[in-house]
């Protein structure tokens, strides 16, 4: 059964009703769950759990310690290209927008993976626009060996693959995938995405499963919070966590929580998502999904991000620039939109650590992968430590 | 209407039976008559498979009751192969229980042979139901090589202890992609509702109703029971109400 089998099982008419005639019953029970089902699930995105945050969050709070323990991982987005064909109304770098554009040279990968490196980073995320010519999957593997040596772990989010795509990059070191669906509702993805290769609502949809069969170990989606309304995205995003997590049950699935930011071109949000919603969504994914990491970017402000660490939160961007360059030079090229917290990555650290938290710099060392060590030559790997 | 489907073929009864340990074939049969059950599972090294006049086969109604071979007795890999191709050849479906059980005394399925026979069953195009321990790894690679069901113990064949094996019979069902079938240690009807409450596409039992006083009364209690956690499952059940302490608010930023 493909996921759009899976998304028929919940016609979207239906599903608003159902959700939205979800009682405090239903929702009270979800809490006490020790495994949620699908209507769990829809209870706790619901209009009747509003007055349930507070409970929710606690729930939340304790599945996340016991799962994941006093942790937050950190990692940083690096920007190759905002080069793009795609025309996606609420994106900085829609290809209709008159701004400067740039594509990093492989000197300037590395000069600028050389930065992030110097901050702490060993978790580093990739991402470009859509531009088949001048950042294709050639592109991205020189800049995946180019800066491998400076990182344990290299995720991408950039445009989706075919099977062969994902296995190439899978090869040259890529272990996580992000990729946001940014809307489930195919007529609403159609009218925002008037015109390139992301009009393919199913390609993108179906791009996680074929990075899973690549084996990719981390596969990260999302809906971008603030284009169709509010419970729907949440439910089937969940509903796609699920089924990636039962289908490729070797990957790692996380969900993301990107809420609109103001970009160039001028994109107003359709629904206005509520800082109390995107807690309502959060602590509802955790009680889903205990084991899926669940990101939040620098696209929140400090406050809020500081006050959402504790709820369910296991990753947090830092230091964050989403212009192509923008560590290592003053650039021209704008950026793919606004980032709302611009603390310093030491200075995240502190943060974490005056919660109780750990911050965590590496938890996986693609090194390990490496097949020239042999099982009797333990001590390379222990050296490149 | 709520159907159990299985490798495309759809059933309404959600109870399947075994055939063993009974004291009469005739008690066997009025058993399985009892329990409305349509899928009935055979060792193959009771049976004369290819003998129409088979004493036990004889006593199955076969135009009732899918016959399910099972390799019970097979010690390895290569055995259970064996018979499940000796039964196909024999006329029967290509459907087949896997049964790898080295160890005669508790006679717990060896999970490395029973994934190596699934492997080769499922090339050779069998509709493979292998009979696990509550490994939900293990499942895992069964349903990738491609199993139409999984079916965990509840708790050792023959015990009448009821699920033993809770904790990760749930996280088998919570990952399942085919039906999962609680086999083994069902000795009540309670028990029996308990798997279906739980989420359990099916069960199979064979002890409880052949050792029972009355086997056919047995069965139909079963069935009950079965019908019964089933349809609580689907109901939707309370939980079990347990109260998140509140210790410092998470939330109060929401107000300020």
């Amino acid at each position: 059964m493909t996921f759009s089998d899976e998304m028929m099982q919940y016609p979207r008419e239906e599903l608003l009703h159902q959700i939205n005639t979800c009682n405090a019953t239903q929702v009270e029970q979800a809490l006490s769950a020790e495994r949620l089902d699908m209507r769990d699930f829809m209870a706790l995105i619901s209009p009747a759990a509003r007055p349930y945050l507070e409970q929710m969050a606690q729930r939340s709070h304790q599945i996340t310690r016991q799962r994941f323990g006093n942790n937050i991982y950190l990692y940083t987005p690096m920007y190759l290209s905002n080069e793009c064909s795609n025309g996606c109304k609420y994106c900085g770098f829609n290809a209709s927008n008159k701004i400067p554009r740039a594509t990093l040279s492989m000197e300037e990968i590395e000069k600028e993976a050389r930065i992030i490196h110097n901050y702490g980073f060993r978790h580093i995320l990739l991402l470009t626009g859509e531009a088949a010519k001048l950042a294709d999957n050639q592109y991205l593997v020189e800049a995946i060996q180019r800066i491998k040596p400076l990182f344990s772990s290299i995720s991408i989010e950039v445009y989706p693959m075919d099977n062969a795509g994902y296995a190439q990059v899978v090869d040259a070191g890529v272990d996580g995938l992000t990729l946001y669906q940014e809307t489930y509702d195919p007529e609403l993805y159609a009218e925002l995405h008037p015109y390139g290769k992301k009009r393919d609502y199913r390609f993108r949809l179906e791009a996680p499963d074929r990075a899973g069969v690549a084996g990719m170990r981390r596969i990260g989606i999302g809906a971008l919070l603030g284009l169709g309304d509010f419970a729907r995205e949440a439910f089937y995003t969940g509903l796609h966590a699920r089924y990636l997590a039962k289908r490729y049950w070797r990957s790692q699935v996380s969900v993301s929580f990107p809420r609109i930011r103001p970009a160039d071109g001028g994109f107003a949000p359709l629904e206005i998502v509520s800082d109390a919603q995107l807690v309502q969504m959060v602590c509802a994914m955790r009680l889903l999904l205990p084991d899926a990491a669940l990101y939040l970017s620098t696209r929140e402000n400090a406050t809020l991000r500081d006050n959402l660490m504790p709820l369910g939160i296991t990753h947090m961007s830092a230091g964050s620039c989403t212009a192509p360059g923008g560590h290592s030079k003053e650039v021209e090229s704008t950026q793919q939109f606004a980032i709302d917290d611009d603390r310093t990555p030491a200075g995240m650290s502190a943060i974490i650590r005056a919660k109780g938290l750990e911050a965590v710099w590496k938890d996986w060392d693609s090194a390990f992968l490496n097949r020239a060590v042999g099982a009797m030559d333990d001590s390379r790997v222990s050296t490149s430590l | 209407m709520d159907e159990l489907v299985i490798a495309g073929r759809s059933f309404r009864s959600r109870l399947m039976v075994g055939t063993g340990k009974f004291s009469s074939n005739a008690a066997m049969a009025a058993a399985l008559n009892a329990s409305g059950s349509e899928i009935v599972t055979v060792a193959l090294r009771r049976v004369d498979i290819d003998n129409p006049d088979d004493d036990m086969l004889k006593h199955i109604d076969l135009k009732r009751f899918l016959l399910l071979p099972n390799t019970s007795g097979a010690r390895d890999a290569d055995e259970a192969v064996r018979l499940a191709r000796l039964a196909r050849a024999a006329g029967c479906e290509p459907w087949v229980k896997l049964e790898v059980t080295p160890d005669p005394y508790y006679l717990l399925p060896d999970p490395i042979e029973t994934l190596k026979a699934a492997e080769i069953l499922v090339k050779e195009g069998f509709v493979v139901l292998p009979y696990i321990n509550a490994d939900p790894v293990l499942a895992k690679h069964l349903q990738e090589v491609g199993t139409a069901t999984v079916m965990p113990l509840g708790a050792p064949i023959g015990t009448n202890k009821g699920i033993r094996t809770r904790d990760n019979i749930a996280i088998i069902i919570e990952q399942a992609i085919v039906p999962v079938v609680v086999d083994a240690g069902l000795g009540a009807p309670s028990h029996a509702a308990e798997a279906m409450e739980m989420g359990a596409d099916a069960v199979l039992v064979n002890t409880a109703l052949a050792v029972a006083t009355d086997p056919a009364a047995m069965a139909a209690a079963f069935a009950k029971g079965v019908e019964a956690g089933r349809e609580g499952f689907l109901a939707g059940l309370g939980k079990q109400q347990q109260r998140a302490e509140a210790s410092s608010p998470l939330t109060g930023f929401l107000r300020d």
